[in-house]
């Protein structure tokens, strides 16, 4: 099937054509994503790309047509409007803001489907396909679509290399930089607009409902891997790019399925991916490190302990029986495992069964931990 | 760092802040009723006072990010809006989200992010400048350390930092001294002392009562109304205090920002 779809993707020109607007998409909602994340706006996403739906209808209703850039400006100028009602509810109510981007999102959302589907009563022939819009298709990318996808997209990756470090203090410390007389609002709006045009070029492939996946996704898996802000806007866009392209193929060759659903799996697994193995943030390096640690202060309140019994005997080297160690109280579990583990290291020697002592390696080893926890050797 | 523009035409020396009739409301609470406050140019003021005596508020209102109800700023003589490039901000330490993806080194040069104006990228130069600040808060060695990593008092100086490379006239500061270690607390006194021997301005607010007589000249006491400013020595007195921070008068409402 793999080497199908890469056949089909060098010499289909229609698949060819699908791979590289979900492509496209998906880098630009990648990188854009990642100011919304960063700055908690993940849900503003989601409430713009609902929002945009009654502007899609009402875009076909009002021209009658279906030229993507008709429907993609209304979807954009209803994205617009909401955001700017999500404003206005927090600046004028007690309303807090997740409340007014839930409201928002609805109430646009229900307007949305109820003119879709008062359009759809009417059985012109222009109307069909209006409806994937809400779950996304892929495979209804023509060249012309693309040719709007990577317009538009280049003018929202352009804002953010232009606006670079405005995005950057408007995301980190927009106060600070009002204090020093950058106009925030301002910087605000072309981030915000750069953002509405990221997802609405999005949605004839990827679905109003699922674009916020889209916006939210790469961004968080790319925080995984970096520390830097380029880097992590970079890789947004890469991973939005690949869950784009696999989401949009496999849902437009193999599987009769939307292709909002098969891009938000793709993309859900590189973020899972993300959160596992990410070298530093990730869960499994993170469970390492508690691990190392744990093992790392048991074997040394194991050698600790021996070397403060052998203090109290005369002769350093007498052994002593494991029941005296466990008897100090710092070895929950035992402490037979951590003196075989120790054993192999050269540290400790079993004289007799269950009668142990610290080599001369171990006492060295003790001497320097009681240095560096700031004790007397 | 230049000493800048303390001095009218006159000779007279102006005011560094003057701050007339200053009345601050959130919903219908105030928060600092009719302030009046001079800032002479030169001092190391310290601004006292309780919980929700309007401290935060004031230095903001300074700066034009909260708008007042009444009221009005002059910055040596003219409004804030036209003197932005003499004033620097320290803000909070917990205003920003320290797990942002950015070096001490990139938050240092946000500071000059003004002074370059739209579109332009920091340079060189700003990178020099940047270096030549994390020196003198002693983070040299941290200059690509991502943020996240920082102590609370090794964050406050990155802030102090970022201001520093503003290169202004007048420094104003959101509790610098707000839970830093002991080496912070005096990195940051040595860099208060030295600003005013070049002539700056600096205006803390500050919470720890006892050390204000120990690191600053000027305060002023504050709880919605203004008590008293003035030369420590004058001002800092009990009966002040006690007004600002004992037995609450009637009239004093206290609002809810620190």
């Amino acid at each position: 099937m793999i080497s199908g779809i890469l056949y089909d993707l060098l010499f289909d020109y229609t698949l060819r054509t699908v791979a590289v607007g979900a492509a496209a998409l998906g880098a630009v909602s990648g990188a854009l994503g990642s100011f919304a994340v960063l700055r908690r706006q993940s849900l503003l996403g989601d409430a713009i790309s609902h929002a945009a739906l009654p502007g899609i209808a009402l875009a076909f209703l009002l021209t009658g047509s279906r030229a993507t850039l008709v429907l993609v400006l209304g979807a954009a100028l209803a994205g617009w409007v909401g955001t700017l009602v999500v404003m206005a509810v927090v600046r004028w109510s007690r309303i807090p803001e997740d409340a007014a981007l839930g409201i928002v999102l609805s109430v646009f959302f229900g307007a949305g489907l109820v003119i879709l589907t008062f359009v759809q009563r009417d059985p012109s022939a222009a109307q069909a396909g209006l409806d994937t819009f809400l779950f996304g298709q892929a495979a209804t990318l023509l060249e012309r679509d693309v040719a709007v996808i990577l317009g538009l997209g280049a003018v929202a990756v352009a804002a953010t290399v232009l606006f670079w470090k405005e995005f950057k203090i408007l995301s980190f410390d927009p106060q600070f930089g009002r204090s020093m007389g950058i106009p925030m609002l301002r910087v605000d709006m072309i981030l915000t607009t750069a953002l509405v045009i990221a997802i609405v070029i999005g949605l004839q492939t990827v679905g109003v409902v699922l674009m916020s996946a889209m916006v939210v996704a790469p961004a968080a898996a790319a925080r995984q891997w970096t520390d830097r802000l380029g880097t992590m806007v970079f890789l947004a866009a890469f991973f939005g790019a690949v869950a784009g392209t696999v989401g949009a193929l496999v849902s437009a060759t193999a599987v009769r399925v939307p292709t909002g659903p098969t891009i938000v799996l793709v993309v859900s697994a590189l973020v899972l991916g993300s959160l596992l193995f990410a070298p530093e943030r990730g869960l499994v390096a993170a469970w390492r490190r508690e691990v190392r640690n744990r093992s790392r202060l048991r074997t040394e309140a194991v050698l600790l302990d021996l070397h403060a019994l052998a203090g109290q005997h005369e002769d350093g080297s007498h052994p002593h029986e494991i029941g005296a160690l466990e008897a100090m109280g710092h070895h929950p579990g035992g402490a037979e495992e951590t003196l075989r583990h120790l054993r192999k290291r050269g540290y400790v020697s079993e004289r007799d069964p269950g009668h142990w002592v610290l080599t001369e390696a171990g006492r060295e080893r003790a001497g320097r931990i009681l240095r560096d926890r700031g004790g007397v050797p | 760092m230049r000493d800048r523009g303390p001095n009218g035409g006159d000779g007279e020396p102006r005011a560094a802040i003057e701050v007339n009739d200053l009345t601050v409301a959130y919903r219908d609470q105030p928060v600092l009723w009719d302030i009046d406050l001079t800032v002479p140019p030169g001092v190391l003021m310290a601004i006292v006072g309780p919980n929700g005596a309007g401290k935060t508020t004031l230095i903001k209102a300074i700066l034009g990010l909260v708008k007042p109800a009444a009221g009005h700023v002059l910055v040596f003589g003219r409004p804030y809006l036209e003197q932005r490039s003499l004033v620097a901000y320290v803000p909070q330490r917990g205003s920003v989200d320290w797990d942002f993806p950015t070096s001490v080194l990139d938050v240092v040069m946000m500071g000059r992010y003004g002074a370059l104006g739209w579109i332009r990228r920091p340079g060189r130069e700003e990178r020099e400048r940047a270096l030549n600040a994390l020196d003198m808060v002693d983070l040299t060695d941290l200059a690509d350390r991502q943020i996240s990593q920082l102590s609370g008092g090794q964050q406050q100086r990155v802030f102090l930092a970022r201001a520093l490379v503003q290169d202004a006239s007048i420094y104003l500061m959101d509790e610098p001294f707000q839970g830093v270690d002991a080496k912070t607390e005096r990195a940051i006194v040595e860099v208060l002392t030295r600003l005013k021997d070049g002539g700056h301005t600096v205006v803390c607010v500050h919470h720890a009562l006892q050390t204000v007589p120990e690191y600053f000249d000027w305060a002023a006491i504050l709880n919605v109304r203004r008590i008293a400013s003035g030369p420590v020595g004058e001002v800092f007195t009990e009966d002040n205090l006690r007004l600002a921070y004992g037995g609450r008068l009637p009239f004093l409402r206290s609002g809810t920002e620190g």
